[in-house]
């Protein structure tokens, strides 16, 4: 049954109208088609683990340049939304397109990445045994084939670009030391780095904040509302403050699809948004 | 004193009916040795009257020319050959009587006659015997040499029978005499060949190869059919046989895999010396065999629990010295039990000799059971099969039910939650790697009743077992037998037509191909937990 | 001033010993040669040929281990395995030998060899073509490794297979060729393998010239695959491959395809081995199925872990070490050798984790710590 439903996709996808053939498509075409001012398109996401949903009909746009807060109770499908878009995780049906163009769920991880989708995860995970500044190389927006990779040498306007954003982290001192001996704060600002340098076009930010001071909660806050225009910057966060210091446009997930969208105020005044998700504290109050 | 004189008392009345009943038959006996050769069968007609299975001996030895009587007291001895040697033993005892020579003893003489006259009282004999088994063996072994003397007595002994399978074989042999027998109408023939298709017996697809040649054309293309239908037969239980090995097989397979899949699906740790337990628990039967040599029926009983102990509380060992200290590290595991693996190895070689160990099979474990003329299932092997399905559905129950399985579940399923609600994870692992241990050490002593016991024994099956887990799923036990059968099946079934060298690797490259399709084994886990 | 300071930090990788390593290794090569060939044999100072050719032995394993850590210390990819590669490498190398010994042979077969006149075979197997070529078996000893690395690899890192469970597969894998290298049918001479070997390119293998040649052959190899490798992993491809052994969906997730990388390092690894096997042959005179047996691949990790994974020198020095304990230890008792073994398995697992390497690194900081508290107090 699988097989014929998938071949009948795959029929139904050759004739729409919206989609360029595959093959008429130019190869590592890295260009981004946005001329309808959206950068992510999801579509009737679905997703399942052993009979739990964990996405249940997700749709979401998200336009280029917009800073997108994802918010959610635990379980409600922000991380697995993550996964499916960096091609982590494959979806049981649906569809996410990046542009106009790109197919994600045709792609792997590394083939998202080198579209310009970079991903932080909610667990700072940096390379531990090497140096920040080798961890800074490693992420450079660069041709990632192996050979190539063998032969590669650091031009000065890399190595600029590295200083830029060792500096832009804070973390000019510590270039030459491991990573692994990084705090926790550091660690995720070094995540955030090896973002910045990698000069994506859409970030995901699984929980960025989590561990850090108020001053450091502060300044991620600055940077990425610097980043969002020339950037897109979809942000799962817990902490309601932060999110509501850089949030334009807020999206609540509810059992694996979108409850509410809108400004913040908007959301905090949604009657199904105080239902479930702020349920108790209405109660309370 | 009392007791010494019941005994005897007991004694005199046991042997009573015996004693009355040979002195007819003695004294018929030594008239044998008095008599004519021309006055011989009424003598033999009043021993046959005796109805005595116990003198079949003397009537086969008569037939074949070994009955000799003793010069000096008219004593009936057997001729036969012992390492070359002429000697002659005593018709009853069996005791071969060193003094004797060919000058001390007399032949009794056999003609053709007499000999016709022995064959019916033999086959009488053995045909009215009280036990059906060896009324059917009699009846079996007259299929070979059917001729009219048999064909008759077995006509009148048959409306008498009322077992079914003695039934069944005489009808057999009526009906292989009637087939042969170019006297009989032909639609008589062809009915008994039609019977015949239906059986398995040797002899009779031996007959009927011959009858294929007959001159009668319609006889001939009945035979050749019959024989078909005949091997078919053969071919469906050749079948079933191969069956029966690759579940032999598996359930070998199952057992030293199924503590492998737990340790590796609980702790994730790869245990290389898994094999060695397997060979402790081999060596631990030999052992309780060498202490209890005169028990060895009931050795087993003990071996049992005595090689789950060893090899449990050697787990238990291995896991609080070296394991627990590489928490987190599985390949560096994986190195630790491979050296422990050496150790274990090399200290069973000095302590045992490098030489393989002879495990005996307890009695009641040895034989077949036949099924049919074709196909009969060794017992050693099928005890192992029932074996093997026992302790998996123990270890399912002891995974299912008890508080310890829970605390299992719980820990491979995600451990530093269980440990922050209270599971002593430490303890866990402990128990789990005896257990998986303890289990190898069961299947150790299943192994023993099939192969010696070696050093080597372990080795032998490890990487076998290391296909089941990584066939059948992590930590999955549905998996490891599904898997362990599978793999026993297609072995058996490969082997014939590859040899069991190419065999072997062609389930290694078919795995290796598996896990491209399914990375994660037959029943992989899901879930975001399982990355 | 950034530039200087990355320039800094360029010499600060763990490279700085390999060319004094190299110059160590190559001056001994020299030495010891010049000591067999023209030192008289009555001298104390002469170095026998046995020695040579176990110094050379010693050598092919050093090379081994050297390939075993590239892909477990660098990529974290435990391969039990790397004796298959080791034995394909020694078996194209002992093909041609096989071929060389011509009608030489027991039977006096002009082309086929010994066991293939004893197995009543008629003509050369089709593999056996061309093998009478030392340029053609050259190529095949790396080849044939490589490419199997290569399907394995790409069928085993595709699937992302990693872990343990990649470790028992290449268990398996040199299992199933040691299964099949024992079958007379084969081609390979079955259990008995290759040996009797009479010449190589024309030279007496058993004279001490060859024996010294070969010996200072393979220390160069050595010495030259020593040098690429560092060079290979001091390169964005090293940073790429350690980030994969730290953090493997960390690395694709920066867009790197990190089963490409994995493959064409285990088929760098796997080329090195068959060289190694290549040259460990001819010196050695003999290859048979039991270098293919698991046993072999797991004793050459244990080498590489004495010495210190993740450092080339290290798997190196942990080759020699562990080998001339193993022939001193063999010497006095035999039976004692698997039990110390298999207590080094335990041993250095458990307290060693880094090896040697990393036991004088440890020693070093700590006096450096020492001297740095005396001094300020």
């Amino acid at each position: 049954m699988n097989a014929i439903d998938q071949s009948l996709q795959s029929l139904r996808d050759t004739f729409r109208r919206d989609l360029v053939w595959p093959f008429l498509a130019p190869e590592h075409a890295a260009k981004v088609d946005v001329s309808n001012q959206m950068i992510l398109y999801v579509e009737g996401l679905n997703l399942s683990f052993d009979g739990f949903k964990a996405l249940n009909d997700l749709n979401l746009y998200v336009k280029d340049g917009e800073l997108r807060c994802l918010i959610g109770a635990n379980g409600a499908g922000k991380t697995t939304l993550m996964d499916v878009i960096t091609g982590k995780s494959k979806p049981d049906s649906g569809s996410v397109f990046f542009g106009q163009t790109h197919n994600l769920l045709s792609k792997d991880e590394a083939d998202i990445a080198q579209l310009g989708i970079g991903r932080k995860f909610q667990k700072p995970t940096v390379f531990e045994e090497q140096s920040v500044f080798d961890n800074l190389e490693l992420s450079l927006k660069t041709d990632k084939r192996v050979i190539q990779t063998l032969f590669s040498r650091l031009s000065p306007s890399e190595i600029d670009r590295i200083d830029e954003v060792l500096k832009i982290i804070g973390l000019n001192d510590q270039r030459f030391m491991k990573a692994g001996a990084l705090s926790h704060g550091q660690k995720q600002w070094l995540e955030i780095g090896m973002l910045l340098v990698s000069d994506p076009r859409l970030l995901l930010i699984d929980e960025p904040v989590a561990g850090m001071t108020a001053q450091e909660t502060e300044r991620t806050a600055e940077l990425l509302t610097s980043l969002a225009g020339e950037r897109t910057v979809i942000v799962v966060e817990h902490d309601m403050e932060f999110v509501r210091s850089i949030a334009r446009t807020v999206t609540v997930l509810h059992q694996g699809s979108v409850l509410a969208e809108g400004t913040m105020d908007q959301i905090q005044n949604n009657k199904d948004v105080i239902e479930v998700y702020l349920g108790e504290e209405a109660v309370e109050a | 004193m009392k007791r010494i004189l019941r005994l005897c008392l007991i004694g005199i009345f046991m042997a009573l009916p015996t004693w009355l009943m040979a002195v007819e038959t003695k004294n018929l006996l030594s008239e044998l040795t008095q008599t004519k050769l021309s006055k011989m069968p009424a003598v033999l007609e009043q021993l046959e009257a005796q109805g005595d299975e116990s003198l079949l001996p003397v009537f086969r030895a008569w037939l074949g020319g070994d009955l000799y009587y003793t010069r000096a007291d008219s004593h009936l001895v057997v001729k036969t050959k012992v390492a070359g040697e002429t000697v002659y033993m005593g018709v009853f005892s069996q005791e071969v009587d060193a003094e004797l020579g060919s000058k001390q003893v007399r032949k009794i003489k056999v003609n053709n006659k007499l000999r016709g006259l022995l064959r019916g009282t033999i086959a009488r004999l053995q045909l009215t015997s009280k036990q059906p088994e060896l009324r059917e063996s009699a009846v079996r072994e007259l299929l070979a040499d059917l001729d009219r003397d048999t064909f008759t007595t077995l006509e009148a002994l048959y409306p008498q029978e009322t077992h079914s399978s003695v039934q069944e074989m005489m009808q057999t042999a009526l009906s292989l005499y009637t087939a042969k027998d170019p006297k009989q109408s032909q639609s008589a023939r062809l009915a008994a060949i039609d019977y015949l298709s239906a059986s398995l017996e040797n002899d009779v697809r031996n007959g009927l190869v011959q009858l294929s040649q007959d001159g009668n054309a319609v006889i001939a293309a009945a035979s050749n059919k019959a024989l078909d239908r005949i091997n078919q037969s053969v071919e469906r239980y050749a079948f079933v046989d191969q069956l029966f090995f690759g579940l032999s097989l598996g359930s070998v397979l199952l057992l030293a895999s199924i503590g492998l899949a737990i340790t590796f699906g609980v702790m994730g740790v790869i245990n290389m010396a898994h094999g060695e337990m397997i060979m402790l628990g081999a060596y631990t039967t030999y052992v309780v065999q060498l202490i209890m040599p005169n028990y060895i029926d009931y050795s087993i009983w003990v071996a049992i629990p005595a090689a789950f102990l060893v090899s449990g509380l050697m787990g238990v060992l291995i896991e609080r010295l070296v394991i627990c200290r590489l928490h987190g590290r599985p390949l560096e595991t994986l190195l630790a039990t491979f050296g422990i693996s050496l150790i274990l190895q090399q200290l069973v070689r000095t302590i045992f000799s490098p030489l393989n160990r002879q495990v005996s099979t307890p009695s009641w474990m040895s034989g077949s059971w036949e099924i049919n003329p074709v196909l009969s299932l060794t017992l050693n092997r099928l005890y192992i099969l029932a074996f093997a399905l026992l302790v998996f559905i123990a270890l399912v129950l002891i995974l299912k039910k008890s508080s310890l399985g829970l605390n299992v579940r719980a820990v491979s399923q995600n451990r530093s939650m269980a440990k922050a609600m209270g599971v002593k994870t430490e303890w866990v692992d402990a128990m789990t790697f005896g257990l998986g241990s303890g289990i190898a050490g069961i299947a150790g002593v299943a192994l023993s009743q099939l192969t010696n016991v070696g050093p080597n024994l372990g080795q032998a099956y490890i990487i076998d077992s290391f296909m089941v887990v990584v066939f059948g799923g992590v930590g999955n036990l549905l998996g490891a037998l599904v898997a362990a059968f599978t793999l026993g099946i297609a072995n058996k079934f490969l082997e014939p037509t590859t040899g069991a060298v190419l065999a072997a690797i062609f389930v290694l490259v078919f795995i290796i191909l598996f896990i491209q399709k399914r990375p994660k084994g037959l029943f992989p886990q899901k879930g975001r937990a399982a990355e | 001033m950034s530039k200087l300071l990355h320039w800094f930090s360029a010499g600060r990788t763990s490279g700085k010993y390999t060319l004094p390593f190299v110059i160590l290794l190559l001056g001994i090569t020299l030495l010891a040669s010049a000591a067999n060939l023209l030192l008289p044999e009555s001298s104390a100072l002469h170095v026998s040929t046995y020695s040579i050719t176990l110094l050379g032995k010693y050598l092919c394993y050093a090379m081994l281990a050297l390939a075993v850590d590239i892909i477990w210390g660098y990529c974290g990819i435990l391969s039990l395995g790397h004796g298959a590669f080791f034995a394909l490498g020694g078996y194209a190398m002992g093909m041609y030998l096989m071929r060389q010994i011509g009608d030489r042979g027991v039977y006096g077969h002009p082309t086929l060899p010994d066991f293939m006149v004893f197995l009543d075979w008629q003509e050369l197997p089709w593999f056996w073509l061309g093998m009478d070529q030392f340029w053609f078996a050259m190529i095949m000893a790396v080849l044939v490794p490589g490419l199997l690395a290569f399907v394995f690899g790409w069928l085993a890192f595709r699937s992302r297979v990693t872990g343990v469970y990649l470790s028992i597969m290449t268990q398996a894998l040199t299992y199933a060729l040691l299964l099949a290298f024992f079958r007379n049918e084969m081609g390979f001479g079955g259990n008995n393998g290759l040996t009797d070997f009479k010449e190589i390119l024309g030279f007496d293998l058993q004279s001490d010239a060859t024996r010294v040649s070969l010996f200072i052959i393979t220390a160069l190899l050595l010495a030259l695959v020593l040098l690429v490798s560092q060079r290979i992993l001091s390169s964005r491809l090293g940073k790429v491959t350690l980030a994969v052994r730290d953090a493997e969906a960390r690395t694709r997730f920066i867009g790197y395809r990190t089963e490409r990388y994995k493959v064409w390092l285990f088929v760098y690894s796997a080329v090195i081995a068959g060289v190694a096997g290549a040259l460990y042959v001819p010196q050695v005179g003999i290859i048979n199925p039991g270098e293919f047996s698991p046993i072999n691949s797991i004793e050459i990790v244990i080498w590489v872990a004495v010495g210190g994974r993740g450092t080339l020198i290290g798997a190196i020095i942990g080759a020699l070490l562990v080998n001339y304990a193993k022939t001193r230890f063999t010497a006095i008792m035999p039976d004692g050798w698997l039990f110390a073994l298999g207590a080094l398995f335990v041993l250095v697992t458990l307290f060693l984790p880094k090896g040697l390497i990393g036991l004088y690194g440890q020693l070093k900081s700590k006096r450096q710590t020492l001297s740095t508290q005396e001094a300020s107090s």
